[in-house]
């Protein structure tokens, strides 16, 4: 197959089109302009929809009405963007409507910087809007990955009838570096039998609505999405381990902070200090089971969680590690990025802790 | 036997949960009259508001979509960009399309959407309990305006319609009430108007309804009816506002 | 092998677009590279740069405290990244233009003339390419065939013309590279 080169933000753009995006609305915001760029010209190019909102409110709720009339749709922003976001996401959870939402997260809070951060952690693994509900959240941590799981994140949505989220952060979206596009065998996914498209001959009338006044309608509605909830959990769960089998000192990190914990731990073995990476893949649902069974090894001494922002994940890794194993931290935030000596120099003095 | 009339096909054998003597149920029903005379039931999709009017898609027996409060100018736009040959249509309240929602309004607008808007103003938020909304005139009492709506404190009401009709993608904008029969047949006009130059792919199509809300105003059906074209009609006048074709 | 260098100058200069050129070659090769630009406001004006890397193991992080190499296609960037440059590594500068000289004596420094040599060749715009050539020949990072065959496969249609420019840049680079 024939290595291509892409900017992160263009190959998540022609990625989505060709896993069956027929939608793009979008609202500019740095550092992801490319997509809604790259969106505009070749959307309608072949085939699709292209509109630019007046706002990420208008944006997101435009996907809410393509999901809900059953066609494959996608919006993209950076982070203080996707806050805004979190009403159509709500809503087409509740309203069980497939779509992906792309975050390639910059500092914040507020306006905050436009370099590269992960602060949006929180939002984007708890749900993020009002209500119980959760997100498959995808966090690539390169351009392959990013093409790869856009692809897969529509068939995820319409597996579940639930919004996907991309989270990548800014040094995702602004980089380049050789993809293939690869063949893809898509999932036998259901027809959307329930899509407000024209009755036609149906029987019935589709309603798409989240509002369920009476309150144990509500709540057996909310049992049922939490069911769904479980079976995402159960079946979408993805990580990487590098290094990791004979590791001493587990470095945890996602997106680019996992390349730079790569590193790192590449150099500490050069210093005979047996090193490793644990990659969530999926922030939700968060591969506890996993990174339990590697903090019950004997040869694991101490985790080191690395991140874009002042510990968040770290909430998960404690919950996974549960008091087996010390953990540390170690996070830049507002648009810095952690360099490889500092992650290396706090890996050093973890494992200096508990040798 | 000749049947003289029936219900429209275009609503389901539902009692509505609207109050007595407001024009919600009434212009259900013309909506329903207008799609079923175009035979476009199968293929109509409505898109309902944040408001009373929220539990419209279980009233209308065709396809629609609740949309968050404000944003079904938006939802709409996705809708009907993907379904180009199938009627859309947004039916929303004066809370929901003047106040939250006046951004998407004004966007689809100025794209020229080719959808229609059906704008319900009865100038009071209805379902959370009589709250001023933007079209509540001044000297109207509401709860967050107990003492009556003043320009110092609130500004003066906004007419959509004309604020609409200033912008080009909007083909069509007329204000109509559904008080008596004639107004009644003149709303109905208006709406099939509206959907054929939908259909015809002129742009964005934009009807206004003056509405009575007896309950929040505390009138009487009749007194309320009768308010209504004494002191809304006055303030925001009937009759066409904008109309492409006829210019 | 592994390469990691970082390429600075003002915008216009071309430095992001080399900086594309070795990563394309990189991947003809069936190397791993990446690309990273440096994105804001900056890049609207003033000075622009990139951090290329290029290995034949997976790439890890893609940003680099000590480059192996740097590139300074003006004065600026010369003064910023030059403390940076890993001992032993190379200073690429573009003499044209900076006329200061590399004050560290662990780093090995090639000065190359690239405005001067472009204008000899009736084209400014190529003053990018001979830096290349300049970099290619001096690390031997990467095929003069590869990167050859790129030019002529990078101006197609009505720019082929410019591929015998572009190559001629490419040599003059190679030169100075060489013999520094």
């Amino acid at each position: 197959m024939k290595r291509e080169i892409w900017k992160g933000s263009e190959a998540i753009a022609e990625a989505a089109i060709r896993a069956g995006c027929r939608c793009f609305f979008g609202y500019p915001i740095t550092p992801q302009n490319e997509i809604p760029e790259y969106m505009s010209l070749h959307m309608p190019q072949r085939g699709g929809v292209f509109v630019q909102a007046e706002s990420e409110v208008a944006a997101v709720n435009m996907v809410y009405g393509a999901a809900a009339s059953g066609v494959r749709a996608m919006t993209s922003s950076s982070s203080p963007g996707v806050s805004l976001k979190q009403e159509g996401i709500s809503y087409m959870a509740a309203c069980q409507l497939p779509a992906v939402v792309v975050n390639v997260m910059r500092g914040g809070p507020g306006l905050g910087s436009i370099q590269p951060a992960q602060g949006d952690y929180f939002q984007a693994t708890r749900g993020g809007g009002n209500g119980d509900y959760r997100t498959v959240t995808l966090a690539p941590a390169n351009i392959q990955e990013a093409v790869d799981l856009t692809q897969e994140a529509f068939d995820i949505a319409d597996q579940y009838r639930n919004p996907v989220v991309l989270l990548a952060d800014g040094l995702i979206g602004q980089m380049m570096e050789p993809i293939v596009w690869k063949e893809r065998t898509p999932r036998p996914l259901p027809e959307k039998t329930w899509a407000a498209c024209g009755r036609g001959s149906r029987d019935h009338n589709n309603f798409i609505t989240s509002l369920l006044i009476d309150a144990p309608a509500c709540e057996a509605h909310n049992l049922d999405l939490a069911k769904k909830t479980a079976e995402m959990e159960k079946n979408e769960c993805r990580w990487e381990e590098i290094l990791l089998d004979d590791a001493e000192v587990v470095l945890v990190a996602y997106g680019t902070p996992s390349r730079v914990a790569q590193t790192a731990a590449e150099n500490l073995r050069k210093q005979g200090i047996k090193a490793g990476v644990f990659r969530p893949i999926t922030v939700w649902p968060y591969p506890y089971a996993r990174l339990r069974e590697i903090a019950a090894r004997e040869s694991v001494k101490v985790f080191l969680d690395v991140e874009m922002s002042l510990g968040q994940m770290l909430d998960d890794v404690h919950l996974a590690v549960a008091e087996r194993k010390p953990v540390r931290f170690y996070g830049r935030c507002g648009g810095a990025i952690p360099h490889v000596s500092e992650v290396e120099g706090a890996a050093l003095e973890a494992w200096k802790e508990v040798k | 036997m000749t049947t003289i009339y029936q219900k429209t096909k275009g609503l389901q054998d539902t009692e509505l949960h609207y109050c007595p003597g407001c024009s919600h149920g009434i212009v259900h029903k013309l909506i329903g009259e207008v799609l079923e005379e175009m035979d476009a039931l199968g293929t109509a999709i409505g898109i309902c508001p944040v408001g009373c009017a929220v539990f419209a898609g279980n009233y209308f027996s065709f396809d629609t979509i609740e949309a968050a409060h404000g944003r079904a100018p938006a939802v709409a736009t996705a809708v009907k960009r993907t379904h180009p040959d199938q009627p859309v249509f947004t039916y929303q309240g004066d809370g929901d399309l003047a106040s939250i929602g006046a951004a998407e309004i004004v966007h689809a607008a100025m794209r020229g959407e080719k959808f229609t808007t059906i704008f319900i103003n009865n100038a009071i938020y209805g379902m959370t309990g009589g709250q001023m909304a933007p079209t509540t005139l001044i000297g109207q009492k509401a709860t967050t305006a107990p003492l009556g709506r003043t320009r110092e404190q609130a500004g003066m009401p906004i007419r959509v319609a004309e604020m609409l009709a200033t912008l080009d993608g909007c083909v069509y904008a007329e204000r109509v009430c559904v008080t008596d029969i004639p107004h009644l047949n003149k709303t109905k006009k208006a709406l099939k108007k509206a959907f054929q130059r939908q259909m015809a792919g002129d742009g964005f199509t934009f009807i206004e309804v003056l509405a009575a809300c007896p309950t929040n105003w505390s009138m009487e059906i009749d007194e309320a009816n009768k308010w209504l074209m004494e002191n809304m009609a006055a303030y925001y006048p009937l009759g066409v506002i904008k109309d492409t074709e006829a210019m | 092998m592994k390469k990691e260098v970082i390429l600075s100058g003002f915008g216009g200069q071309g430095v992001m677009s080399i900086g594309k050129n070795l990563v394309e070659a990189a991947v003809v090769e069936d190397l791993e590279a990446s690309w990273v630009p440096s994105y804001g406001p900056e890049m609207r004006g003033g000075t622009a740069n990139c951090t290329v890397i290029i290995s034949d193991e997976r790439i890890g992080a893609p940003l680099v405290e000590s480059p192996s190499e740097i590139i300074a296609m003006n004065r600026a960037a010369l003064a910023k990244f030059e403390p940076a440059v890993a001992p032993g590594g190379t200073v690429f500068v573009n003499s044209s233009i900076i006329p200061d000289k590399v004050s560290r004596e662990d780093v090995k420094a090639v000065y190359v003339p690239c405005d001067e040599i472009a204008a000899e060749l009736g084209n400014s715009k190529v003053a990018n390419m001979v830096m290349l050539g300049a970099y290619v020949a001096a690390t031997g990072a990467l095929k003069q065939e590869t990167i050859e065959t790129m030019i002529a496969e990078m101006f197609t249609g009505k720019k082929a013309k410019l591929v015998p420019l572009n190559l001629k840049a490419l040599h003059r680079g190679m030169e100075c590279g060489r013999s520094a």
